[in-house]
């Protein structure tokens, strides 16, 4: 038999592919080629893992500007920030204590841009907490969180807790005094529950406070041990956590049919937006029905038409590229103009004078300064427990979707803003001015001062002003809106007071020019 | 037959449980067990049978010229030590709120963190620290004391030379 081709055919296919190997590489990769028509541009999304987190098609809705504010994206955009400069920040970063702020100093004034990519660490961490917090809120303004949302609801919550988290565990990396003095009253306030073991007189049987500070710090002091355990947490086990938990976020929004939106949504975008969209179906839909026994009448979309929506790509996809370069744009431009802080190294014995937490977290030294046990775990847990509830206790359905939608409305936001204000402002003013049950008097018990004090106070006021909402308009949606206003401007005074008027010996001071100089 | 008279199985019905073998439960189970173990057992791990933390046992010289009364505070330790006419007796730094350190004051001591007050003898005088500061165990020999971090004594022990 003769050879089916010469070897110099053989070399000649090898050139040809050869040449053609950039064209193949592209189309084995874009298998479906590129998305021009509305088909390819399904296919595009359906045949690439990351893009299929998406669904194909978005509702108008969606792309509202004033649905989301973009705020999940920013969230997530952030986070990718904070990664990406967080594992160059590693390649220096050595997790021992000395040694740690050695390797701050040398990322901050040697390695070539190490402070700026430390400084955008920093604050995409920062725009981090924000985003998340805003989003949240969005989230319950619009109702987003109901029937068949509720579980997404509880795993932005864990969402939530992990981003403070993955903060609190960078805060003590540079091991300089801002650093050692905010985990050591950290550790501190994981012992707290101490304080009501100790006036109950059980602590040395029952213990879970010296328990979850001796977890948390790996001995009894913050020392090598604790650097290891929160660089561990802060490089590993934390971000593991969110990417998962993420990874449920968003594949939770797909299966719950995409963004909130109100059932009359299609009526709404007509004036506006009508001409945009047309009628899918002009072909044949080319689809598979291998899953209908399995999705029969179970999920958000099964009986829906495609009205109203657009292909994801370009229309979502482009959308949320532009959220991530607005908040790349934003985190550089802060990098660039505001350094982050390293004060000096750790010293055990001399705190730092005022010591203060990152600034999310200074509501809650606020709270902390009247009962270390009431508002580092107590109050907290209460909030937190609060907003887990949330979607099991508001069963209602007027409003979803519309932002203050529900019985109150904006008016009562309004309301509930105002009150949620001047309630701690008042409060405050009054400890502040006359001194506490201490001060009044001394032989007080302890176990008085952790049940009533301004913290405990605060927060009885707001679950009475819920409870009174929902009598007034006879919703659950109206307690909730109250609750949750309530909430966030509590949280907002707090901070305020002790980010801005709190100075040296957590004492009093209009402004920082005031405090004495030592 | 009886099997003819059945109508047909369909796809959507819920499978008998036969057809869930004692391979797939077992295997579920004992992954259950092995998690539950695993997880009592990696509990166990961050707590380590001994701490690493330094002696809290130290010895320390008073200078001579320590007024009665005045706070002597050893380097590098949160202890401050006293003298008067009844002996010697050593206090606690370490704020009972949340861990700072306290500074002394004419009046007794401060904290700089949420602003905690103490009496000269650690008694509690306002702020949110829910303890006194602890007294430490002191030992004298002649210029010498000794001092246990780790040991507390009632208050108002002092300790002649
Ligand atoms: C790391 C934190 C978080 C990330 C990265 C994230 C991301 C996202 C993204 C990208 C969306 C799509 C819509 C949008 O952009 O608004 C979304 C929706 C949603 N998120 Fe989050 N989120 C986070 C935390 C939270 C928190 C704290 C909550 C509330 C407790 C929450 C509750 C929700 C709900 C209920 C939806 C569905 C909204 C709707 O259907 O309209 N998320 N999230
Ligand atoms: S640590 Fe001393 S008052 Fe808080």
């Amino acid at each position: 038999m003769t050879p089916a081709a010469t070897p110099k055919d053989a070399l000649r296919e090898f050139v040809d592919n050869l040449k053609a190997a950039p064209r193949r590489l592209r189309d084995t990769a874009f298998r479906t080629g590129p998305p021009t028509t509305d088909r390819t541009r399904s296919t595009f999304v359906f045949g690439n893992v990351f893009l299929h987190l998406h669904s194909v098609r978005t509702h108008l809705w969606s792309l509202k500007w004033s649905t989301t504010m973009g705020l999940g994206i920013m969230s997530v955009s952030a986070f990718l920030i904070a990664l990406v400069t967080g594992v160059m920040l590693m390649f220096y970063y050595k997790p021992y204590p000395e040694a740690a702020y050695e390797s701050m100093k040398d990322i901050h004034f040697v390695v070539p841009t190490g402070r700026l990519i430390r400084n955008l660490h920093r604050w995409s961490a920062n725009i981090m907490v924000i985003a998340v917090i805003l989003h949240m809120a969005r989230a319950f303004y619009t109702a987003a969180y109901r029937k068949p949302r509720e579980y997404n609801w509880l795993m932005g919550i864990g969402l939530l807790v992990v981003t403070l988290g993955l903060s609190f565990t960078g805060y003590l990396l540079p091991w300089d005094q801002l650093a050692y003095w905010a985990i050591t009253i950290g550790a501190n306030i994981a012992q707290s529950p101490r304080e009501v073991t100790d006036a109950v007189g059980i602590t040395e049987v029952f213990d879970p406070g010296g328990f979850q500070r001796l977890l948390l710090l790996g001995s009894d002091q913050v020392g090598a041990e604790a650097l290891i355990r929160f660089y561990l947490l802060h490089v590993m086990i934390l971000p593991l956590a969110i990417a998962a938990l993420m990874g449920v976020h968003f594949w939770r929004i797909r299966k719950d049919g995409g963004m909130v939106r109100p059932d009359n949504a299609g009526v709404l975008l007509k004036r506006a937006r009508q001409q945009e969209t047309y009628p899918v179906f002009t072909e044949a839909p080319v689809k598979t029905y291998q899953l209908a026994a399995v999705v029969r009448g179970r999920t958000a979309n099964v009986g829906r038409g495609p009205e109203n929506t657009v292909p994801s790509m370009p229309h979502l996809f482009y959308a949320e590229l532009g959220v991530l370069m607005v908040t790349l744009l934003i985190c550089l431009a802060l990098a660039l103009v505001s350094d982050a802080p390293l004060k000096e190294l750790a010293n055990p014995n001399v705190p730092e004078n005022p010591a203060k937490a990152p600034w999310y977290f200074l509501g809650l030294q606020e709270m902390v300064s009247f009962s270390a046990f009431m508002g580092g775990i107590g109050i907290p847990a209460i909030v937190l427990l609060g907003l887990a509830l949330i979607p099991y206790l508001d069963r209602e359905t007027e409003g979803t979707g519309q932002w203050f939608g529900g019985p109150g409305g904006w008016p009562l936001v309004r309301l509930s803003a105002i009150f949620g204000l001047a309630v701690p402002v008042v409060l405050e003013a009054f400890a502040i001015r006359f001194g506490w049950l201490r001060e009044w008097f001394p032989e007080i018990p302890q176990l008085v001062v952790t049940i009533v004090n301004p913290a405990t106070i605060l927060t009885s006021i707001y679950t009475l002003y819920s409870i009174w909402c929902i009598r007034r308009f006879q919703s659950t949606r109206a307690g909730a809106l109250g609750l949750f206003t309530c909430f966030l401007a509590g949280f907002l005074v707090l901070t305020i007071i002790g980010t801005y008027f709190r100075g040296p010996n957590w004492e009093f001071f209009w402004s920082p020019s005031d405090w004495p100089k030592h | 037959m009886t099997t003819k008279s059945q109508p047909p199985r369909s796809r959507l019905d819920p499978e008998p449980l036969p057809r869930r073998d004692w391979l797939g439960l077992s295997s579920l189970w004992t992954m259950g067990a092995a998690l539950l173990f695993g997880v009592a057992g990696m509990l166990k791990l961050p707590k380590a049978a001994v701490l690493a933390s330094p002696s809290k046992k130290f010895r320390v010289a008073l200078p001579e010229t320590l007024a009665l009364g005045e706070a002597f505070i050893p380097p590098g330790r949160a202890v401050a030590v006293f003298k008067d006419a009844d002996g010697v007796h050593a206090l606690s730094t370490i704020c009972t709120h949340l861990g700072c350190v306290v500074k002394t004051n004419p009046e007794g001591f401060e904290c700089p963190c949420h602003g905690s007050r103490f009496k000269a003898d650690g008694e509690v005088a306002r702020g949110p620290a829910p303890q006194p500061l602890p007294w430490l165990k002191v030992s004298v020999s002649g210029g010498v004391v000794t001092i246990d971090e780790g040991a507390t004594v009632p208050a108002g022990t002092k300790v002649q030379a």
